[in-house]
């Protein structure tokens, strides 16, 4: 591809200085944005982890006469309400004894908690392969049962999944925005170029050129400069996302989970240059037979 | 070579106008038919519209009214991919030669041969060869900037007639070359005419066409006179 025949004189247009640099700047910002989505992605699904499986509801106990048949009315609400969210397979209330029984390991003698206004508990089992958005069913819980709430810490969780897939969201947008820009570029610079060599390529045209014959040199042109930049691009990538890596890897221990990039992301980023470059090549090919159409 | 019927027509022209954007018809109502392997001298005064014909025949231009007919094949009716295949059919000196100036002799005479994708070996093979018998064997490796007008030309006819084009349109040939390379062109283009090669020349030397006993189509007012 590189080494094919060219006539034009392609080599020593102004493009040949400007659109590797815009590629490199391009695909560095794009590994970090691409690097960016893969660990958020193999966060989320860590701790998606730990938020399925099963969880918690509590009710707290009304005081005071007919307390007990009250609370019990809001045990039956939450079992109920618990049901019908989507993606929660069972959810059972646990009785006093049981809820006693699991309290004994703590308390000892269960004689003298018997009488004690404890919470109540809700077992439910959630379908592992389903998101169930934690935030929203708390939400929910609290303004129809009174009393009755979800695991805090899964749905801080929840809410935190829900950011991070908005973050993951806005970064594929960043990426698919960096690609436009690119693409972008390359059309102006093709137009250049087809500008510049207009007499050129009449001539070709006239002898009995195949529009395709023309566009390829300008696709494989395009090609080389932006693969160069691209790996100059990445080049300039993998030390950066190094640093940022140690820098998340000191930062551990605290709330963040390892931030590492599986082999998946590794892949990507370092098809990036080889993505730019086709992206380049068939941009110029569609706008060098765009122009062409317009010859006789 | 291709089969070709000496007597079957290769152009017609049925009442075409030529106007460039909005500005007045350089050519009106132009009718004629040149007949396979036939060799036509086209006159007029400058600015008559000789170019503007030509371009028409080599398919650079579209008519803005009336009928061309290359090769049996109505241009208006033909498709735009068919059209590189029609050109390749014919081959064209234009009037400011037109040359590649990046380009070495070697490679603007074969320009024609790699567009159609002939093998590189056929190239180094039937360019020098070519280029000798014009009388540049010593400048193959020459840029055109480092070439008189007269080797351009020889170049630029070179480059027109190595795919062995069945239609040869030249714009002033002869323009910027002394007499007797004039003539010595000519003679060439008598040759490739015996060889089967239909041949328009557009030219405003009198005594070259004078000296040949070739019909004329002489353009005049927007129209075409054939003068036997
Ligand atoms: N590209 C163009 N745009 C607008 N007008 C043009 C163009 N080319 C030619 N003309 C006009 O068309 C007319 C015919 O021009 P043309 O070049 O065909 O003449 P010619 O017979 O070849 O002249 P010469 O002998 O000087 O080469 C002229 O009046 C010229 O001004
Ligand atoms: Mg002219």
């Amino acid at each position: 591809m590189l080494g094919r025949h060219s006539d034009l004189p392609l080599k020593g247009d102004a493009t040949s200085r400007f659109l590797p640099w815009l590629v490199a700047l391009m695909t560095f910002l794009a590994a970090v944005a691409v690097a960016g989505v893969f660990a958020l992605g193999g966060l989320i699904a860590r701790w998606d982890h730990d938020v399925s499986g099963t969880l918690t509801v509590q009710v707290e106990p009304v005081a005071g006469e007919n307390g007990d048949a009250l609370t019990e009315e809001r045990v039956r609400d939450a079992v109920d309400l618990m049901r019908r969210v989507p993606g929660v397979t069972a959810a059972h209330a646990l009785d006093k004894t049981q809820t006693l029984a699991l309290l004994e390991p703590w308390l000892g003698s269960t004689e003298v908690v018997r009488d004690l206004p404890l919470p109540r508990l809700i077992d439910v089992t959630v379908d592992p392969n389903r998101v169930v958005d934690l935030a929203e069913v708390s939400d929910v819980l609290a303004r129809k049962v009174p009393g009755a709430s979800l695991d805090d810490h899964r749905v801080w969780l929840s809410r935190l999944i829900n950011l991070s897939r908005t973050i993951e969201w806005l970064a594929i947008g960043i990426v698919a925005l960096i690609g436009t820009v690119t693409s972008a570029t390359v059309v102006y610079a093709t137009r250049t170029g087809l500008a510049v060599h207009h007499g050129l390529i009449e001539v070709l045209h006239l002898i009995g050129a195949q529009d395709d014959y023309i566009a390829r040199q300008f696709a494989d042109r395009a090609f080389a400069l932006a693969f160069a930049g691209g790996l100059l691009g990445l080049g300039m990538a993998v030390p950066a996302l190094t640093a940022i890596g140690w820098a998340a890897h000191r930062l551990e221990g605290g709330f963040l989970p390892q931030l590492s990039l599986p082999l998946t992301g590794f892949v990507a980023i370092g098809l990036l240059p080889l993505g730019a470059a086709v992206l380049a090549m068939v941009t110029a090919r569609l706008t060098v037979h765009a122009a062409l159409a317009r010859l006789p | 070579m291709r089969h070709r019927a000496r007597g079957e027509h290769i152009i017609r022209f049925d009442s075409v106008g030529l106007r460039y954007g909005l500005g007045p018809e350089v050519l009106q109502d132009i009718t004629f038919k040149l007949p396979a392997g036939s060799f036509h001298f086209l006159t007029g005064a400058s600015g008559a519209g000789k170019s503007s014909l030509l371009r028409l025949m080599y398919l650079g231009l579209r008519p803005t009214r009336g009928r061309v007919v290359m090769f049996d094949k109505d241009i208006a009716q033909t498709r735009r991919y068919e059209l590189p295949a029609l050109r390749r059919r014919i081959g064209v000196v234009f009037q400011d030669f037109r040359l590649l100036d990046h380009l070495s002799a070697l490679d603007n005479v074969a320009l024609p041969l790699r567009v159609r994708g002939v093998k590189e070996s056929e190239v180094q093979k039937h360019v020098p060869e070519l280029l000798s018998w014009v009388g540049l064997a010593d400048h193959l490796k020459a840029k055109p900037s480092t070439l008189s007008g007269g080797q351009k030309q020889r170049v630029a006819i070179a480059r027109a007639v190595i795919g062995r084009p069945d239609l040869l349109v030249a714009d002033e040939p002869t323009g910027n070359v002394d007499d007797h390379i004039a003539m010595r062109l000519m003679y060439l283009f008598e040759e490739l005419n015996k060889l089967g090669t239909t041949i328009v020349i557009a030219t405003h030397n009198q005594a070259l066409v004078g000296r040949f006993d070739h019909p004329r189509l002489h353009i005049e007012h927007g129209m075409v006179a054939k003068v036997e």
